[in-house]
């Protein structure tokens, strides 16, 4: 079990919650403490903002998916009432990109395009509309040049027409990575020799968006006297971004000060710098005024980021009793255009593989590709979502080859806390089986499988996510994440912290934390979050690591906090400082309450009288793992929650529609610091999941033309699809972590297309294997065994 | 075409609005008449988000047309709370105890829409509530606590 960890900590104040585990904070559903002026409409997004003399900025985007641009004339523009200034490629000659290493996106494309609505000039005006307008008289001269949309043809298309989509990529690979964790050839010949199985599959991920409902927008507002930068945003990592614009922009990272309002969503897709934050700046600093741009729908999905598509071959090895023997994995990634976070996810997908059932083998080849489709980025579940989508597929062919049943082969296969995979990743905490097993039993999982009417199915997956991420892109080796409680009379506890809510509820989980450690309530924290220059450094919300890295932060800043005012509240009731403990507003003895306690306010008081405000920080940077090589240390993480969902579902014979009846969700999160809030999380996950499995797909035309960048096309799951779901949080509490607690909001995402497509197998017997699956191709499969109505 | 002065209701008050014959209702609200709770998701009658109440009817305020709502009653999310104490509509409180907002962007959106057919069917069936909100689209609830308030708030009284 790992235990160790525990007593580690045993003799530090407070540890007792540890053993005794007597939250009264954390663990509480309180409604979000955000949630009042959501729901009367006060709340401020990034587009609901405004500031006097404020101007409006659109962007021009190119109609073709690979072209040269010969020349822009945009003098008419220029001169149209109303239009204030233009703003083309030759204004950012410094490219961008999350990964420094790999940056290559333009702000607005220089020399060609490599994309369908890429940007190509922006225009600031009075109005929006006249802005809109204005675009119309820009006028762009194309060459256009060959396109390809399909990865698997994208080398064979360089070398034929010599053509490439970066100079500097021969072949439009944009990257090539392979691991190799022992001699997996020969494992899988002795696998097959000794009785065991092999299977092996082909595999499609598509390409879907995170469509959050709030488009991105940007408010920047430059300061010509002082030359300083104010940037509202919509972003889920803006201290990556501010590294970005004082590149692009060439300021000091001191003049730039980035504020997120809340955000309407972000799933990843915020987690990239956007056109809208550069061209608002530029212009910002050019005319004197405060520029405003929101994107269209349409242009949150030129603007790209969705998941990364993947056409992947997997091999497995089975020995005859069901224990996985080794893992071969070969992989086309699509890039899209740009880079973005493409490195990072291929070799997540890689580290992917190795959990969560023991893996003794594992290979790795893989290739990034460059096409013209919309550029890729961080989606929900990154990484984790492509091979698991296969992986629980052949789950379920091998069980069918040995003669298990589903449950029987996941359950013999899953790790235990304390495992350390083949590539050195460390599991310190999994409670995985026991999810397994709740799942399967609140469902009665066994008595149906294999069992049910033809065109009625059920099927189980399973998935886990990373917490939080040992690897970092932020060019710096501070902390990744910062936190400061200030305590002092008028305003009871502000706490500071960088991390950023993204819809998800982390101030409010923040404040749960906070206030438990405190001994004070949730409901009178203070958070103040979301900005670059009035709160501290996190690197951001992306990996699920929000709860678990800020979470130590904050534990260690209020634990420095009652360092100093347990002193003070033991001189008062007249015992030692170790035995104090403190909780609803009380300071006590921990052995004898009843006659020993006082006020907290009393004691706060009486602190802040003789010393001032009490001001405390605490930190966080996971530890690094020695011995992880190959670039297995991207997926290494603190530690991992896990997930499994089992699908029911009626496949309609006569249309091939597949309608999803029923998930039954057991999760192992730890402990959950809000339950409320996590079965949210799990909920949308499933919401999203189901989309993935059933719907959603960006598509194109031979050209490259994005064909469906709206919601009309681009269907989400509504309220007539969401099935009943039955969702249980599996008693567990992970000792590595703060509050016990671990991720719930990507893991959740990861089984749901694969427990869904394993259903349609149980029900009709068709095994898909690419995303989505569509009324069309179950309807033909229906068709081409004879067994439609 | 030409800018027109005209007069809109909005949550019970006259307001007199520079518009021109094209601007959407969307855009009156947000940046002429500064009610920024109503949100645009998608600005094609997609998402739901920007949905108000016109005359009692939920509609999707980015396809109706500023001048074409004179003389009719509008809504919006800021116009549902108690008008004397601010206190909020149950449906609010509603939304709000069952963990049916996470974003909120969707909310106001959401919660017009069920206001709506709460004021019209105040017992409505867990599948008339799927089928009034059928065209509002959320991204992080999974719609199911969403499902729960309204069918919760309808059971402890309704919205009036």
């Amino acid at each position: 079990m790992g235990m160790n960890k525990t007593f580690e900590v045993s003799n530090r104040y407070h540890d007792y919650k540890d053993y005794t585990r007597e939250y009264t904070e954390v663990g509480r559903s309180i409604p979000r403490l955000d949630g009042p002026l959501k729901v009367t409409g006060k709340q401020q997004y990034t587009g609901d903002l405004s500031l006097p003399r404020m101007c409006y900025a659109k962007i021009l985007r190119s109609p073709h998916a690979h072209a040269k641009i010969k020349n822009i004339d945009y003098s008419k523009a220029l001169e149209m009432d109303g239009v204030l200034d233009v703003l083309t490629g030759k204004d950012f000659p410094i490219d961008y990109g999350i990964v420094a290493h790999s940056a290559n996106e333009e702000v607005l494309a220089r020399d060609k395009v490599r994309m369908w609505g890429e940007p190509v000039a922006a225009v600031c005006a009075l109005t929006e509309e006249i802005a809109e307008a204005a675009l119309d008289l820009i006028d762009v001269e194309y060459e256009l040049l060959p396109v390809v949309t399909d990865a698997r043809k994208s080398e064979q298309f360089a070398n034929e027409t010599g053509v490439l989509i970066h100079e500097d990529k021969p072949g439009n690979i944009a990257h090539q990575g392979s691991q190799e964790y022992g001699d997996v050839d020969s494992i899988l010949a002795e696998t097959e020799a000794n009785g065991g199985v092999v299977v092996e599959g082909e595999f499609y991920s598509c390409q879907y968006h995170q469509s959050f409902i709030e488009p991105q927008a940007a408010l920047a507002d430059y300061d010509v006297n002082k030359n300083k930068l104010h940037l509202w945003a919509t972003c889920q990592v803006p201290h990556y971004t501010h590294q970005q614009l004082a590149k692009v922009l060439q300021m000091p990272m001191k003049d730039i000060r980035i504020t997120v309002p809340l955000l309407g969503g972000g799933f990843g897709g915020k987690g990239v710098a956007t056109t809208a934050d550069f061209i608002t700046s530029k212009f910002s600093s050019r005319i004197g005024r405060p520029v405003k741009c929101v994107y269209e729908r349409s242009e949150v999905f030129a603007q790209g980021q969705g998941h990364h598509p993947a056409f992947m071959k997997f091999r497995q090895g089975f020995d005859k009793d069901g224990h996985i023997t080794a893992v071969d994995f070969k992989e086309i990634m699509v890039a899209g255009a740009y880079m973005s976070w493409g490195v990072v996810v291929l070799f997540y997908t890689a580290s992917m593989t190795h959990l969560p059932y023991v893996t003794p083998a594992a290979k790795f080849a893989g290739k990034l590709i460059y096409t013209n489709t919309q550029t890729c980025g961080a989606h929900r579940g990154l990484g984790g979502a492509q091979p698991r989508f296969a992986m629980e597929i052949m789950m379920d062919m091998a069980a069918e080859k040995l003669g298990m049943n589903p449950l029987q082969i996941r359950l013999l296969n899953a790790v235990e806390s304390g495992h350390t995979c083949r590539s050195m990743m460390y599991v310190p905490h999994s409670e995985y089986k026991k999810a397994l097993a709740t799942a399967a039993k609140n469902c009665d999982f066994e008595n149906k499988v294999g069992k049910l009417p033809f065109g009625k199915g059920i099927g189980m997956s399973g998935g886990y996510y990373i917490s939080g991420t040992s690897y970092t892109l932020y060019l710096s080796y501070k902390p990744h994440t910062v936190a400061m409680v200030k305590i002092e009379g008028e305003n009871n506890v502000v706490l500071y912290c960088g991390a950023t809510d993204i819809g998800q509820g982390a101030d409010m989980v923040m404040a749960q934390m906070a206030a438990e450690t405190l001994g004070v309530r949730s409901e009178d924290v203070k958070v103040e979050s979301r900005d670059t220059e009035t709160t501290t450094f996190d690197l951001g919300t992306f990996a699920s690591r929000v709860t678990y890295a800020t979470g130590w932060a904050i534990r260690r800043a209020c634990e420095a906090a009652n360092q100093k005012l347990f002193p003070v509240a033991a001189a008062i009731m007249g015992c030692r400082g170790q035995e104090v403990g403190v909780k609803d507003y009380q300071f006590y003895s921990i052995y004898e309450r009843k006659r020993k306690n006082v006020d907290w306010h009393e004691v706060v008081d009486q602190y802040i009288q003789a010393n001032g405000p009490l001001v405390t920080t605490g930190q966080f940077t996971p530890p690094r793992r020695k011995g992880i090589q190959q670039g297995g240390n991207i997926g290494h993480s603190p530690t991992f929650g896990f997930t499994c969902q089992i699908a029911e579902v009626t496949v309609d014979l006569y249309t091939g529609n597949v309608h999803v009846d029923k998930i039954t969700e057991a999760g192992d999160l730890g402990q959950p610091i809000n339950p409320m809030s996590c079965e949210g999380q799990v909920h949308g996950s499933i919401q999203m999941g189901m989309g993935h499995a059933l719907l959603e797909e960006m598509r194109y035309a031979d050209d490259g033309r994005l064909l469906n960048p709206s919601f009309h096309d681009y269907k989400l799951v509504g309220t007539m699809d969401i099935p009943e779901i039955d969702t249980e949080i599996v008693e567990s509490y992970d000792p590595s972590s703060p509050y016990g607690a671990k991720e719930s909001g990507e893991g959740p995402i990861q089984p749901t297309p694969s427990a869904i497509f394993n259903a349609v197998y149980d029900a009709i017997g068709f095994r898909c294997m690419e995303e989505p699956l569509t009324q069309e191709k179950v309807l033909n499969y229906l068709k081409s065994v004879g067994k439609n109505l | 075409m030409k800018n027109q002065l005209i007069t809109l209701n909005i949550n019970g008050e006259d307001m007199d609005l520079v518009v021109a014959p094209t601007d959407l209702l969307v855009e009156v609200l947000r940046k002429k008449a500064h009610l920024t709770g109503t949100k645009k998701g998608c600005g094609q009658g997609d998402c739901g988000a920007c949905t108000v109440i016109i005359d009692g009817k939920a509609v999707l305020s980015c396809l109706t047309l500023a001048i074409a709502c004179q003389g009719k009653k509008i809504t919006t999310i800021e116009g549902i709370a108690d008008r004397k104490t601010g206190e909020m509509n149950p449906i609010q409180k509603a939304f709000l105890n069952h963990g049916a907002v996470q974003c909120g962007y969707c909310t106001p959106g959401m919660i017009l829409s069920s206001y709506a057919l709460l004021c019209e069917n105040p017992h409505p069936t867990r599948q008339e509530i799927r089928r009034a909100l059928s065209g509002n689209l959320c991204r992080c609830t999974g719609y199911i606590l969403i499902l729960d308030a309204v069918e919760a708030c309808a059971a402890e009284g309704g919205v009036l």
